[in-house]
């Protein structure tokens, strides 16, 4: 199928939204649009950050995954507890895969499960108690901490237990920071809300403890903000730095510790990769601490060789090049993968239905393996990003915000791409299809994808995913002499 | 009233952005732009207006301050 044209894709949307009753297809139509590049303001023609319509299945999380998941607790050498009933720390358990170095259990506590496992009498007389009793037990079972955050779920907003007090008084006993974090599920939208949430709280609690504190910095410390090192994404992309010169004296979140957040507001430059989810900071890091920071892409070798060369520019002319030798180096190696992956996936189509920053920053990868990105939608976005994703996707293509299961299966349907980036949830539905589907929230269980190294195993991981032969294998045995005798008839 | 910041854009102008809502929106036009009397009415490019206490010229951006919607509150 080529290309679609605007009215076919404004007819596409028009056809998906005709199911839903006259006031949902009103509002949903506000969060579906044609891509125009000459659009200045996206919230002219999408909608984006309200709340899901009531019935259809939305893929959305809530303020608890957003911090508890994604910002806190990647945050290796803390303890982070769910306060509130055992299922959201539960299912939430080392599902994203922030890879860290440590001793799981001594010194280092990212894959366990830490739950003040709420029961009934606890609503009833207030969970208090027992968090006191929980922070004196971690601190016995569990001495190498440093540091423990209170992530609130719901209930604890319900029943108004004051988790501050308590978080202070513990703070005073154990003689270690305690964090209470008021990021109950209910809180927003979608998790969007968590990660400003925890934003927030990092910055009341954490960023400026070590403030006045003698100065070791050097003229080329950078922090990485908003990477979680999925797969090991942030190793990726910190070898590439510290190639060009560069000191990386913290990683935000994934494998990244308590003091490394305490010493960052000594650095020279943010480097911030998931703008959705970090931005808060760093703009606070900016007002307060007259830090800049920057938007980066690690995401395939274009946009890599771009984002280096941005980066240096922050800095002298040493950086600058041995940015350039980076990037000399690492061509070589880049020109092989292209050449050999390219031709097996020129001209293939793909659809993206992720959150954060990869509905924008991987296409950029995906196009140099000469495949086209033609839809491309978030979970949780805000205006912001719509304003930046609008610039990097081709015109007349689809956009969707929060779309429903039903309408990104019926885009799928109609649009028909050799590929679609999405969600566990949406694997299989898609697979039954026909259609390969790599997991783009934890790389399919592969990784990392950022960084020179990580474009390497991304090139062969779309490349397995769409010469699998299975996916000529569609038809059962039984019913494809049906569908060749069919086809000969015709 | 509401908490907002301004800081200067990549592209050179001033950008606004009020952390309650998440809304970030460039500023088209600033009452009053000289070093002693800076702030007034600022209108933004997506059809807000705001209203900060004119102060001295920051030395530094981004900069804090307390602003008050003038109208309807813009999407």
């Amino acid at each position: 199928m080529t290309t679609m044209t605007r009215e076919e894709t404004e007819a596409l949307i028009a056809e998906v939204l005709e199911v839903y009753p006259e006031k949902a297809k009103k509002d949903r139509a506000k969060h579906l649009m044609v891509n125009d590049q000459s659009i200045e303001q996206s919230k002219k023609c999408i909608t984006s950050n309200r709340k899901s319509l009531p019935g259809v299945m939305t893929v959305r999380g809530c303020a608890y995954a957003g911090s508890k998941g994604v910002v806190w607790g990647p945050i290796k050498d803390m303890i982070h507890i769910s306060h509130g009933p055992i299922g959201c720390g539960q299912f939430s358990r080392a599902g994203r895969r922030n890879y860290y170095v440590g001793t799981t259990g001594v010194d280092t506590f990212g894959t366990m499960n830490f739950t003040s496992d709420f029961q009934e009498k606890d609503i009833v007389f207030g969970g208090d108690k027992k968090l006191t009793k929980l922070i004196e037990e971690v601190e016995m079972l569990f001495p190498l901490h440093k540091g423990i955050s209170v992530q609130s779920e719901c209930p604890i907003g319900l029943i108004g237990d004051d988790i501050e007090a308590i978080a202070k008084k513990g703070a005073v006993a154990i003689g270690k920071p305690i964090i209470p974090v008021r990021c109950e599920g209910f809180r927003g939208v979608s998790q969007s809300l968590g990660h400003h949430i925890a934003n927030d709280t990092i910055r009341d609690w954490v960023l400026d403890k070590r403030d006045g504190t003698p100065d070791t910095s050097t003229p080329y410390d950078v922090a990485i903000i908003g990477d979680y090192n999925v797969g090991g994404d942030a190793w990726a992309s910190r070898i590439l730095l510290e190639e060009m010169g560069l000191r990386v004296v913290a990683q935000w979140s994934g494998d990244g510790t308590l003091a490394e957040m305490m010493n960052t507001p000594k650095v020279k430059l943010n480097l911030l990769h998931c703008y959705r989810s970090m931005n808060y900071i760093t703009r606070h890091m900016e007002e307060k601490y007259g830090i800049p920071y920057m938007e980066y892409n690690f995401f395939g070798p274009t946009k890599i060789i771009e984002s280096l060369r941005r980066i240096a520019e922050f800095f002298d002319d040493s950086v600058k090049e041995k940015a350039e030798l980076v990037i000399a180096r690492y061509q070589p190696m880049m020109d092989a993968i292209i050449a050999k992956y390219k031709p097996r996936l020129q001209g293939k189509k793909v659809m993206l239905y992720v959150g954060g920053l990869r509905p924008r920053h991987i296409i950029g990868a995906y196009e140099d393996l000469g495949m086209e990105v033609v839809g491309t939608g978030y979970e949780f976005a805000h205006n912001d990003d719509y304003d930046r994703t609008i610039k990097e996707m081709g015109n007349t293509t689809l956009i969707y915000d929060d779309a429903s299961g039903f309408e990104l299966e019926e885009f799928v349907k109609k649009i028909k791409p050799d590929m679609v980036g999405s969600g566990i949830k949406e694997k299989y539905i898609f697979q039954k299809m026909g259609i390969p589907l790599r997991q783009m929230h934890s790389w399919d269980y592969s990784g990392p994808y950022h960084g020179y190294d990580g474009f390497a195993i991304f090139a062969r991981d779309m490349d397995i995913a769409l010469s699998n032969p299975v996916w000529g294998n569609m038809v059962p045995p039984w019913k494809k002499e049906v569908v060749e005798e069919i086809a000969k008839a015709a | 009233m509401a908490n907002i910041m301004i800081r200067t854009a990549a592209t050179g102008g001033l950008s606004f952005y009020l952390p309650k809502r998440d809304l970030e929106a460039s500023i088209s036009s600033i009452e009053f732009d000289t070093p002693e009397k800076w702030g007034g009415e600022l209108k933004l490019d997506n059809g807000g207006i705001y209203f900060i206490d004119p102060i001295a010229k920051p030395a530094r951006l981004p900069i804090s301050l307390r602003a008050r919607r003038i109208g309807a509150a813009e999407d």
